[in-house]
């Protein structure tokens, strides 16, 4: 049996969750906030619910930091990183290298040793991706300028973590203590320092051509077998791997999965992956922050508190005053100058990592670790706090403000018209929408189909429809219309459903089979529905009556006429149909009304008034009279 | 020898009853091109590009209509909007139609007497009317002949409407012929004005 206590913990911080995070949001102070506060709540200093597993749980939780690197990487192109490179190397490079020397100066300056005020200086200079991001995506500011260069500072450092990893070892070589053993060993420690790059430079390489090419074929076959837990398994298998790879050749995992996010950004898999990982990128990361929030030492932070506090203003200060100056300096506009500094003014999940590694290499004392940890922590928790200063008192105040522009074409790009099904009648749709220049999204339950229309240069994905989650990650929160075009009556209801319930806003265009679908459609509020055989068997009809000799304008125009009273028909017997015997009894009297408005306008024209054309009244009024005159 | 186009628009043709009787057999004779716009394009849309073939095999184009409302029903109107394109029908290098002749053949209720100058409930001449397409066809450099028309169909018999198609048919015959005096023509208000060698 699994161990009750186990099962006590996991009751406990999903509890926590979902206790805190709808408080937090509805007091407004964002998710982040809300973990960060429950962490608090079940630590050991205000309920004591949870004991020795804090630490597991940390490190659980920063596997969330991968999952939304990954998830990330799949919302970016690589030409949308070539713009950046500006940014990611300039702010960067910038950011870290005088935040770094700013923080050793001050240690310096205050007495602490070299060593430990140059590892502290790079530790400390690192910010929170999982909080800076999660906020700004929060916030809906992540395509902003600000948003867009706090994304490239991040990523910036994220890369700088490997060098800052094996120069951390380096500092206890000064005469302090003894040499260091290194904990965090991996396969190629042993080599040297040039085929240690090749090795690394080579599994980058093959995680770029594996996602390529390689993962195409094997998404398709898992979904082939149509379970949809296979799918969710290799999307985490698909980052779970590249994880262990990355830790084997000692790169960070993050950017490996980041990178191979970005592989699979094209592909047509894209958005059955994000709504896989999604979740538990969302769980882990509130597992992560919860933990954080349980870590606060409030015995060190009591005892020392004048350090602490000091120290966590002073740190978040001079972070700040950096990120300042540097968004001044590269032409940031004021509101997003501040939506940047805000951001990334606070001590990063790096830094928990790094500063356990250099007390193990004996570059930090054990004690001054539980202070950095606390400085960092606590900077953290003052972060959304921050962010709800900046949002609510100082962005107001700063004149203009960027009108952040919708994703241009780097980004990926939101359709407003989504197509569910690409067969039959969706391939039709979307020929005739590209035709004219429409841009669609589309979704697909075929992986054959998927696969062959993407050949023929369609963007198909593959998909169920009926899921929010991927109607999410279609772009269905800013969509206008979802065209449901599957050949499936109960499917369509399905979408139509979860669309309504979810997304209210979207206008529905709905291909339906026959009466009795049309008829819950109708009943659901749809109203355009459109039966699939009705258009193509009038035509035909037409056809034939043209052929038979008939006026075909006169036909097109009976065809409308019939058309308009037959949708008509269908949408009053939506109400009645309940009702059997009325429904029949309707049927039938509505069938001979149809015959006999067709039966007269065909035959007895002198009394059909609907076209502007017929004369026979005329004939009876003036013919007498103009025959006269004559 | 002339090439005769005749452009026939009647959104209602299968209620006409005049209409049926002038056009009978005009697909088939010779020299004459029957182009029925209703029948080849009920939902109005027309081929621009082989209309304006059409136009520059023949050398009389004649409009054949019901006179609806002062005009020509409204395929005709989309009609000369879509095919009579600047650089093409008019214009510095529109010179396509450039020589052709041109005339209306239409259809109307009323006598030649409710349309006059002061009239009860007309104050215009169907010449006056016309004027729309006589305008059209100067601006296309075409030769801009008297109308073709059949007053009081209201009140015409199967009889009278034979006549007029004999009559009508005569008078394509000259202008296929080539024996039409354009000089004369043009003195005159209507084209049944102008003499029948019979």
């Amino acid at each position: 049996m699994t161990d009750p206590s186990f099962i006590f913990q996991i009751f406990v911080y999903l509890s926590a969750a979902v206790l805190s995070v709808p408080l937090a949001k509805r007091l407004g102070l964002g998710s982040v906030l809300g973990y960060l506060l429950a962490g608090v709540l079940i630590g050991p200093h205000v309920l004591s619910f949870v004991g020795d597993v804090e630490q597991n749980a940390m490190h659980v939780g920063e596997f969330g930091v991968v999952m939304m690197l990954f998830l990330v990487g799949l919302e970016l192109r690589p030409s949308m990183i070539w713009r950046l490179r500006k940014a990611i190397i300039g702010m960067g490079g910038l950011q870290l290298g005088l935040s770094a020397t700013l923080i050793t100066g001050i240690l310096v300056f205050s007495g602490a040793s070299l060593q430990t005020s140059i590892a502290s200086g790079f530790i400390l200079a690192l910010s929170s991706t999982a909080i800076a991001l999660q906020m700004l995506k929060e916030k809906n500011r992540l395509q902003s300028d600000g948003g867009q260069n706090s994304f490239s500072v991040l990523l910036f450092q994220d890369i700088a973590v490997i060098p800052i990893l094996a120069f951390l070892p380096l500092l206890s070589a000064f005469p302090a203590t003894e040499p260091a053993s290194v904990p965090v060993s991996n396969l190629i420690d042993a080599l040297p320092f040039w085929s240690q790059t090749l090795v690394v430079l080579t599994v980058v390489v093959i995680i770029i051509f594996a996602g390529r090419y390689g993962m195409t074929p094997v998404f398709r076959l898992i979904a082939r077998t149509r379970l949809r837990e296979l799918f969710t398994a290799v999307s985490l298998l698909l980052v779970v791997g590249i994880t262990l790879v990355m830790t084997l050749v000692g790169l960070s995992p993050a950017l490996g999965t980041f990178i191979a996010g970005v592989v699979l950004a094209q592909n047509e898999y894209r958005h059955e992956l994000e709504s896989e990982i999604e979740p538990f990128k969302g769980l882990l990361l509130g597992l992560f922050f919860i933990a954080v929030g349980v870590s606060i030492d409030f015995n060190l932070i009591s005892t020392k508190a004048d350090l602490i506090i000091g120290a966590v203003v002073a740190y978040v200060f001079i972070k700040f005053l950096v990120l300042f100056g540097i968004g001044r300096v590269f032409g940031m506009c004021l509101d997003n100058t501040f939506l940047f500094s805000f951001a990334l003014a606070q001590g990063g999940e790096f830094a928990f990592v790094l500063t356990s590694f250099a007390t193990h290499s004996l570059v930090l004392s054990p004690e001054y670790a539980d202070i950095l940890n606390a400085v960092v922590a606590l900077s953290m928790t003052a972060t959304p706090v921050l962010m709800l200063i900046n949002e609510r008192f100082i962005r107001p105040n700063c004149g203009t403000l960027e009108i952040v522009e919708p994703p241009t074409n780097d980004i990926d790009i939101t359709h407003p018209v989504i197509i569910a099904g690409f067969g039959k009648v969706g391939s039709i749709i979307g020929r005739f929408l590209r035709a004219n220049g429409q841009k669609a999204t589309y979704l697909d339950i075929d992986p054959d189909n998927v696969d062959l229309l993407r050949k023929m240069g369609f963007k198909v994905f593959y998909g169920d429809a009926s899921r929010a989650d991927l109607l999410i990650a279609s772009g269905a929160q800013t969509a206008q219309i979802l065209v449901i075009a599957v050949d499936n009556p109960d499917k369509t209801i399905e979408i139509a459903s979860t669309a309504r319930k979810h997304f209210p806003h979207l206008k529905i265009i709905a291909r339906t089979n026959g009466w009795t679908d049309s008829h819950e459609l109708i009943d659901m509020g749809i109203d355009d529905v459109y039966r699939e055989t009705l258009d193509t068997s009038l035509r035909m009809a037409s056809d034939v009556l043209v052929k038979m000799g008939h006026r075909s304008f006169q036909v097109l125009n009976a065809r409308k006429m019939f058309r308009k009273h037959d949708e008509q028909y269908l949408r009053e017997m939506t109400g009645l149909r309940h009702d059997k015997d009325q429904f029949i009894r309707e049927a039938k009297q509505r069938i001979k009304a149809l015959e006999q408005i067709l039966i007269r306008e065909k035959e007895d024209i002198g009394k059909d008034k609907d076209l502007g054309w017929d004369v026979t009244s005329m004939v009876e009024e003036f013919g007498q009279h103009s025959k006269e005159d004559n | 020898m002339k090439n005769i186009l005749v452009l026939f628009a009647h959104p209602a043709f299968e209620k006409s009853r005049a209409n049926k009787v002038l056009v009978n057999g005009l697909d088939s004779m010779e020299g004459v091109t029957f182009h029925d716009l209703y029948q080849v394009y009920p939902d109005m849309g027309i081929d621009r590009l082989h209309e304006q073939q059409l136009l520059e095999q023949h050398d009389v184009i004649v409009f054949h209509h019901p006179f609806f409302w002062y005009s020509g029903p409204a395929i005709l109107k989309q009609w000369q909007d879509l095919v009579l394109v600047h650089g093409w029908a008019y214009g510095h290098e529109g010179n396509a139609l450039k020589g052709k002749w041109f005339f209306n053949a239409i259809t109307t209720g009323g006598p030649k007497a409710f349309y006059q100058i002061q009239g009860q409930s007309n104050r215009f001449s169907i010449r006056q009317l016309l004027s729309p397409f006589e305008q059209t066809a100067t601006m296309c450099n075409m030769r801009y002949c008297p109308p073709f028309v059949v007053h009081g169909t209201h009140s015409l018999n199967e009889n009278d409407m034979t006549m007029y198609r004999q009559i009508y048919n005569d008078y394509l015959m000259l202008f296929r012929d080539d024996k039409i005096d354009l000089t004369l023509l043009s003195k005159m208000d209507y084209l049944n004005e102008y003499p029948l060698s019979k």
